[in-house]
Formats: structure tokens, sequence, C-alpha cells
């Protein structure tokens, strides 16, 4: 079943994460363009190799975002994918892009993810839903408009809080646990200049002592969204033999979806992210032994810490111990986003997604600076999106 | 900019529902199919698809599945009411819904704790909304 590992990323492009964008602001278009063109360079693959396109949504068009995409970058293409899976769209990107290179539908597949603020038109009041809503609906007959909206349930850190409130009920709660995963990450962060908090370093206590926004996530364990872009370049084996790079093979993946508010769980600790890495490493036929970096979706620390045991790397409720007896940072026994994570590299929008993917293959390709790892062949990316809700699983490898 | 809290807006597949709350009492519908009892209101089953579902009165008594205290609004229409203690409350027939709890201590608020239901009747809206306190 599954992938045979015949599709490789073989470009990459990523934007600094900034706090405030410098430079005019690009519709999404414009942005897609320009982080096209970035991958297709670094891969030393041209326009015309073109024949796949995976986007996500276009502040330009709500409806034919791929088509939008292709006409405004001029291209004719055999396929051509929306993923709409919030923070795991990125990694939804990639094994979907794979899949139809190994179906032989397409050759090279650029997925791309513009993460800065769009111009407004002149003198327009500025569009307050997503402000107000977030991810949730108020579209009359939404669940969320009727049942969860009314109360107050809206946005990801209360839904975070809660899936932390019950794993604190379920296995005990060592705050410091989690924001050792903060603080490692920062080291990570310190070591690569591109990271919106490179120079910064953390401390335990500087986490534990920023104020708590909803009980018992701290400031420093959410992430702060930035501006910012990113782009992979996935190609056949055929096509990547004429790249620069080291190829980064797809070997596994796994997908799995099942709610949109939190409060649907069927369990709120133990999450999409478990049958969805058993499916990458059953399809990859690798053990998790043989990760040598995961590239875990972090948005809230409590993500990091569910990830790391449902995706299998230590037993259910033990990943507290884990993280303080492992050493998370580059350098470590357990590296854990090399890059800084989205907690301190930058949450850049969507891109955010994509930074997973774009560090393992740079760990891979043995293009990170100051943070390569010594040896690095394997990695387990996950994307997640909504509230743990829908989840994704890649494994990438070097040969 | 007008911040007036939003309020459920009854669809006639929801419609029973809010007119019990109304009435202070809780109806959540039953398949007449495989047995589930289903919360929200659907047309469908989500266990089975039937629709063959059923309203039935329940007590509305649940448990505490869990909870935040948020410290900083949600969004900017509960500016002035932080804390909000959000729940998951899993009533005693099964499923789950979003709540808030009132009427208890931030620091006797435990996972597990038993709720029951507060028909808090929206003035002038004709809306009760479901909320919880301590049994
Ligand atoms: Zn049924």
């Amino acid at each position: 079943m599954g992938l045979q590992g015949s599709a490789a990323i073989v470009g990459i492009a990523e934007l600094k994460p900034e706090k405030k964008p410098t430079g005019p602001e690009k519709f999404s278009i414009e942005q897609w363009a320009q982080l096209a063109r970035l991958a297709l360079l670094d891969a030393g693959l041209s326009h015309g190799d073109v024949n796949g396109l995976v986007t996500s949504f276009v502040m330009e068009s709500a409806m034919l975002a791929p088509a939008t995409v292709a006409e405004y970058l001029g291209m004719e293409v055999n396929y051509a994918e929306y993923v709409d899976l919030g923070g795991a769209t990125a990694a939804g990107m990639i094994w979907r892009a794979a899949s139809a290179i190994e179906l032989g539908i397409a050759d090279v597949v650029v997925c791309a993810l513009p993460g800065a603020m769009t111009p407004q038109p002149p003198g327009a009041p500025p569009a307050m839903d997503g402000w107000l809503y977030g991810a949730s609906s108020n579209a009359y007959g939404s669940p969320q408009a009727e049942f969860e909206i009314p109360y107050g349930n809206i946005a990801q850190n209360s839904g975070y809080a809660q899936i932390a409130n019950r794993y604190a009920a379920e296995f005990g709660y060592d705050a410091r646990a989690l924001a050792k995963i903060a603080v490692d990450q920062r080291t990570n962060a310190c070591a690569n200049p591109e990271a919106l908090f490179y120079g910064k370093p953390l401390t335990i206590d500087d986490v534990l002592n920023s104020p708590m926004i909803a009980d018992p996530l701290h400031m420093l364990e959410i992430v702060m969204p930035v501006s910012g872009g990113a782009a992979v370049v996935l190609a056949s084996r055929e096509k990547a033999a004429q790249t620069p790079h080291r190829p980064v093979w797809l070997t596994g993946f796994g997908e799995r979806l099942a709610f949109k508010t939190h409060t649907y769980a069927a369990d709120l600790v133990r999450t999409p992210i478990g049958p969805a890495s058993d499916t990458a490493f059953a399809m990859a036929g690798l053990s998790r032994q043989e990760v040598d970096m995961v590239s875990i979706y972090d948005c809230y620390t409590i993500a990091v810490l569910l990830a790391i045991e449902d995706a299998g790397f230590c037993a259910k409720g033990e990943g507290m111990d884990f993280v303080n007896s492992h050493d998370l940072t580059f350098e470590g026994d357990f590296p854990c986003n090399t890059h800084g994570g989205q907690l301190s590299f930058g949450q850049t929008g969507m891109a955010g997604g994509l930074s997973h993917v774009t560090e393992g293959a740079r760990q891979i390709m043995g293009r990170a600076a100051d943070n390569q790892m010594t040896r690095c062949d394997t990695v387990f990316v996950s994307g997640n999106g909504g509230i743990m809700s829908e989840q994704v699983a890649l494994i990438l490898r070097g040969d | 900019m007008n911040f007036e809290k939003p309020l459920p807006l009854a669809t006639p597949t929801s419609q029973p529902f809010w007119e019990a709350l109304t009435r202070h009492e809780v109806q959540i519908q039953q398949c007449g199919d495989c047995g589930a009892w289903i919360y929200y209101p659907r047309a469908f089953c989500s266990k089975c698809l039937s629709p063959e579902l059923e309203w039935k009165e329940i007590s509305g008594r649940g448990t505490l599945y869990s909870f935040t205290i948020a410290r900083r609004p949600t969004a900017p229409f509960w500016a002035d009411d932080v804390p909000q203690l959000i729940a998951v409350v899993e009533l005693d027939e099964g499923p789950r819904l979003t709540s808030t709890l009132c009427n208890v201590e931030e620091s006797d608020i435990r996972v597990g704790m038993r709720l029951q239901p507060l028909f808090d009747d929206v003035s002038d809206k004709g809306v009760t909304m479901l909320r919880y306190e301590p049994e």
C-alpha cells in the first residue's frame, strides 16, 4: 500500500519571518509567483518544467483558487489541487503532490503557501470576520455559529487549553516539561539566523513567568503569527536526477481527521496524529527509532507533547518524562524542530506548517547552517490543523 | 463597532432544542434506528445516518470533561467578561457539549465534577442559553 518513495522534494524557498513585513504588500497570487520562482530557482528547474500545482486559499478568489494561480503564473498543468486542512495544509500538500507524481500525471509539482498580509482597496473598512471568529464559521446553519460561538468557544487558545487540562486530569501535568519544549526550540532558533527569535535565549522560568492566557497555557507556549511565506518543489526520480541538491524522498504518509470543534473529539488527548503516524511508518517500512529528527507542528507546547506520545516516540502519558530526559536541540538525542519550530522560528500564517517540511528537507540536504545536524537521513514531519483535529504525518528520507 | 454578543440563531433542525430551553427543559435527539444519543441537533444520525431522530427530554446533568479559564477574551465580544469559564460537558447520556460554568470558584473546578443545567434566559431576545453549575 502507498508510496514507492519515487517522488522527492528537490527545491525549497522560505521568506524570513518578520513581525511587520518590510517592503510593499503583495497580493496572494503575487506572493505565490514570488515563492514559486524562488523554489524553482533553488531546484534548478524552470517555468516550463512545471506540470502540477498545489495551493490553498488565495485572498483574491474565494473559488477556483488553483485555476486562479495557474492563470496568474501562466502555467498549464495536468494536476491542480486545493488543500484546506488548516495547519495540516502544508503536510497535506506534500503527499498529494508526491502521489500525483507517482501516478505519473505530473513530474514537477509546486506547492506554495503565501503568508503575508495582502493590500486592501483604498478607503475600505478592514475585514472583520476573520478577526472576530478566526477559523470558526458564523454562517447560518453552521454548528459553530449555533453551539460554539455564543458560548465564547472561539479560536485556538481555549481549545488547546482544554486539551491540556484534560491531559492533566488523566496523566498529571508538569508545567516545566511543557516549558522545556519551548526552551529547547528556542536554543535551536538561536543557532538559526533566519528565525524570528534568533539571538533571544529563553529559560523555563521565562516561560512560566509569562502571562497566563488560558489556563494552563502561558503566552510563551503559544505561537505568534507573523509575516512570511514558503514553497516546495517536488519532482519525479527522473527529474530529481537533474537537480543540484540531495533529493528528499517522501516514503510514507498518513492523514486523519474527525471533527472541527474539539468538544466533539472522541478522545481529546489521544489525537489523530496517532493513526496518521501508524500509516506513515508502516508505508515507509520504518520504526520510530530510525528517525533522526522530528519536525512537529508546534502551535502550542501541548501540541508537541501530544504528538510525541501519539506518534509513538514514547508511551501514552510518558511524554513529560520523555521531554525532561531528552535534549530536543539539534545537538541533542531527540532533535525536534531544529529551525526553532513555529514557536521560535515564527508562525508565518499557513506557511508556518511548511516550515516543518522545509526544515526537514534542509537537514537531509545538509543545507542548514549553524543548526545543521551531524547526520540526518530520516525526518518525521507532522501537520496539525484546527484543535488537533486534522493531522498529517510525513516520512522524509535521503538516499 | 458593534460588539453585541453573538446569540444562536435556531434552524428548522435545531428549533426543538432551543424551544425546550426556553421552557427550562433539555431535549436532545435519540436515533430511532441505532439508539444513539445525538448532540448537536442533526437531520441525520451521526452514528448511522438514519433520518429517524426523535426528540427526548433528558435531565441535562453530566460531568465536566474539560475546561479552561480564559484570562484574555476569546473574541472582542467578551472583553468585559474575563475570565471566561469555558467547559466541555459530558452528558449522562454520552454526548458532549460546549457551555460555560457559573456559580463556581475557579479553584473548585475539577475535571470529572458533577454539573447541572442552569437556564440563562437572555432578556428581550427570546433565547435561553444552556449553562452549567455544580450539582
Ligand atoms: Zn443512528
